[in-house]
């Protein structure tokens, strides 16, 4: 049996599902300290607003975060004076329809499905998102590398959000 | 929808005095319908910016009030705006965003038009009789100007000519443009959302320091110290002006006015590396200061009524959806200099995304306290907005014979609201 020989077990579909689910649930206990811990170092955090486009550095984007501005985004959403976020619109996520897209010593691909119902001021509103994940096999664990939320209607008129996709 | 009868009977400009307007102006849906016909029909509106049409056949969507057009740029170069409106049975031509091509044909039955918007071609002609002469059926053409490389149209052929309407603004408008660099200003993108509140509320807001160091303390927060004191707003000696014809300048960083002075001066730390990159692109050293000098923009608001702001580094475009509900675009902009200015141009779309559009450090703070406002109106029939507040700008700031106040003064509010007040009573 030539698993034997493996330093430790392949990550699995549901190693990779459980923990694109603690995330999902981080974000919406708005439980963003421990989400940013999730991240790898170099990881980039982008939501684009337009379909298609790969060179999101050179594109603008509705957010392109590394790791500063991650945590400056953080800082914001969690400190009280960000009226849109104090509070914000309470969400209810769930992530499916998972697709392992490439696979390396190093990392893993993932492209899911995601919706979001959001609810304040009376109004539900749902965002429906394609989630492009790269998950690095690290020392300590899974680590997002990279996370690519396109919203469905990204390319159309969005609103206000106080919270994190 | 009310009659054209009911509309007129209505005197709306009694809701503006002085400085103080009724809730109703946010609110009353005749007033909306009265606002796209006697506002959005009657004067210049802004609906692309010449980068937008990057040549022959090119064109954009768009919408002049409540009205979806069609901006193209012909095969010769010329600039059309067409309602987006087939001529036989109203199918729209064309749902594209943007893009490139020579011909328009209507989904429905197969008109086919040309940029210019003249009809080219109909299907089985033998059904129409000998009297039919397509040239009789073109697309609907609006009015169409330009000034510092900004598209305006209007429904109206007696409005007075474009450059007579902007007056004392065009003066503001060459300076903002100064950020192309020395390249000339492009389009970068854009991010655009919708508030559920009336389109005056965003008008107010581009020309309101007051709620900056308020309403944004989280992005203050974010910055740097040295950026941190480019953007007190308020404690800069700027002001704001009123430029006649409902438009305004609120100038919150009076020395980032004029993009092309003061380049001698040391290049702030914060750009070092910028610096360093635009040098190693080739450019001469006066070329990377000016470029490093105009990556943040202008340090003023130069408000457009009714629909356009040239907004330190970018352009706010609003648009009425209905009574309580409004479409901002925040159109990024950079310099149109190609690849070797791409260091510029990367930086400031990382700026703008910083404070701007669904998830910026700016944005849904201000969409929030839009929307507060939509819900507030609701209580307090006849108590009125206050737009009152001001006292005189600093000394030698404004031209002589303007109105002016001083930074956080309500004089751009004040001055759009007259101009709204003209326009309901005329």
């Amino acid at each position: 049996m030539s698993a034997v020989t493996l330093e430790r077990p392949a990550v699995t579909l549901a190693d990779l599902t459980a923990f694109v689910w603690a995330e999902a649930d981080l974000l919406d206990r708005l439980a963003y300290k421990d989400w940013l811990k999730l991240w790898s170092a170099d990881g980039l955090y982008i939501v684009p607003v337009e379909r298609g486009v790969t060179d999101h550095a050179n594109a603008v984007n509705v957010l392109y975060d590394d790791a500063e501005m991650r945590e400056m985004r953080v800082k914001r959403l969690l400190s009280g004076f960000s009226m849109s976020s104090a509070p914000p619109a309470r969400t209810v996520r769930t992530v499916s329809r998972f697709v392992e897209t490439a696979r390396s010593e190093t990392s893993v691909d993932l492209r899911a499905a995601q919706v979001i119902v959001e609810y304040k001021y009376e109004r539900h509103r749902v965002l429906a998102a394609d989630v492009d994940y790269r998950i690095a096999l690290s020392a300590d664990g899974l680590k997002l590398a990279r996370k690519v939320v396109t919203l469905i209607n990204c390319d159309d008129p969005l609103h206000g959000i106080g919270y994190l996709l | 929808m009310h009659s054209e009868d009911a509309v007129a009977e209505r005197p709306w400009g009694a809701l503006f005095e002085g400085d103080r307007a009724d809730g109703a102006i946010y609110r009353d849906p005749a007033l909306f319908d009265a606002e796209m016909d006697r506002i959005f029909k009657q004067t210049w509106v802004w609906v692309a910016h010449e980068s937008e049409l990057p040549g022959p056949n090119t064109f954009k969507t768009g919408n002049v009030g409540t009205s979806p057009v069609l901006i193209t740029r012909d095969k010769k170069g010329e600039v059309h705006v067409l309602l987006n409106r087939c001529r036989h049975r109203a199918a729209s031509v064309c749902e594209k965003k943007k893009g490139k091509q020579s011909v328009f044909v209507c989904p429905y039955h197969g008109w086919s038009y040309d940029p210019d918007g003249s009809l080219r071609k109909v299907p089985h002609r033998w059904g129409y009789d000998e009297n039919f002469d397509p040239a009789d059926y073109p697309l609907f053409s609006l009015r169409v100007e330009q000034y510092a490389g900004m598209i305006f149209a209007t429904f109206n052929a007696d409005a007075p000519p474009l450059e007579e309407h902007l007056g004392a603004a065009r003066k503001w408008m060459d300076l903002f443009m100064k950020q192309g660099g020395g390249f000339g200003v492009k389009v970068l993108g854009q991010h655009s959302f919708r508030f559920p509140g009336n389109w005056k509320i965003q008008l107010e807001n581009t020309t309101d320091a007051y709620h900056f160091p308020i309403v944004h303390k989280t992005f203050l927060d974010s910055l740097d110290e040295e950026t941190e004191n480019v953007f007190d707003v308020l404690g800069q000696g700027g002001w704001v002006e009123d430029l006649g014809n409902g438009h305004s300048v609120m100038v919150m960083i009076p020395s980032l006015i004029d993009l092309e002075a003061d380049l001698e001066a040391p290049i702030p730390d914060r750009f070092a590396d910028l610096a360093a990159e635009l040098a190693a692109e080739g450019h001469d050293d006066m070329t990377v200061r000016r470029l490093v000098r105009a990556v943040g923009g202008t340090g003023f608001n130069l408000n457009l009524f009714p629909n356009v702001a040239c907004s330190m580094a970018f352009f706010r475009v609003l648009r009425p959806i209905d009574v309580e509900t409004t479409e901002i675009t925040h159109v990024a902009i950079g310099m149109n200099g190609g690849e070797s200015v791409g260091p510029a141009n990367r930086a400031r779309i990382r700026l703008h995304e910083h404070f701007q559009g669904p998830m910026g450090f700016g944005t849904p703070d201000d969409a929030e306290g839009w929307e507060r406002v939509q819900r507030g109106v609701r209580a307090g029939e006849g108590m009125p907005i206050l737009v009152n507040r001001g006292v005189p700008a600093p000394e030698g700031t404004a031209e002589p014979g303007h109105d002016a106040g001083d930074v956080s003064s309500e004089v751009g509010m004040r001055a759009a609201y007259r101009m709204w007040k003209r326009m309901m009573e005329e």
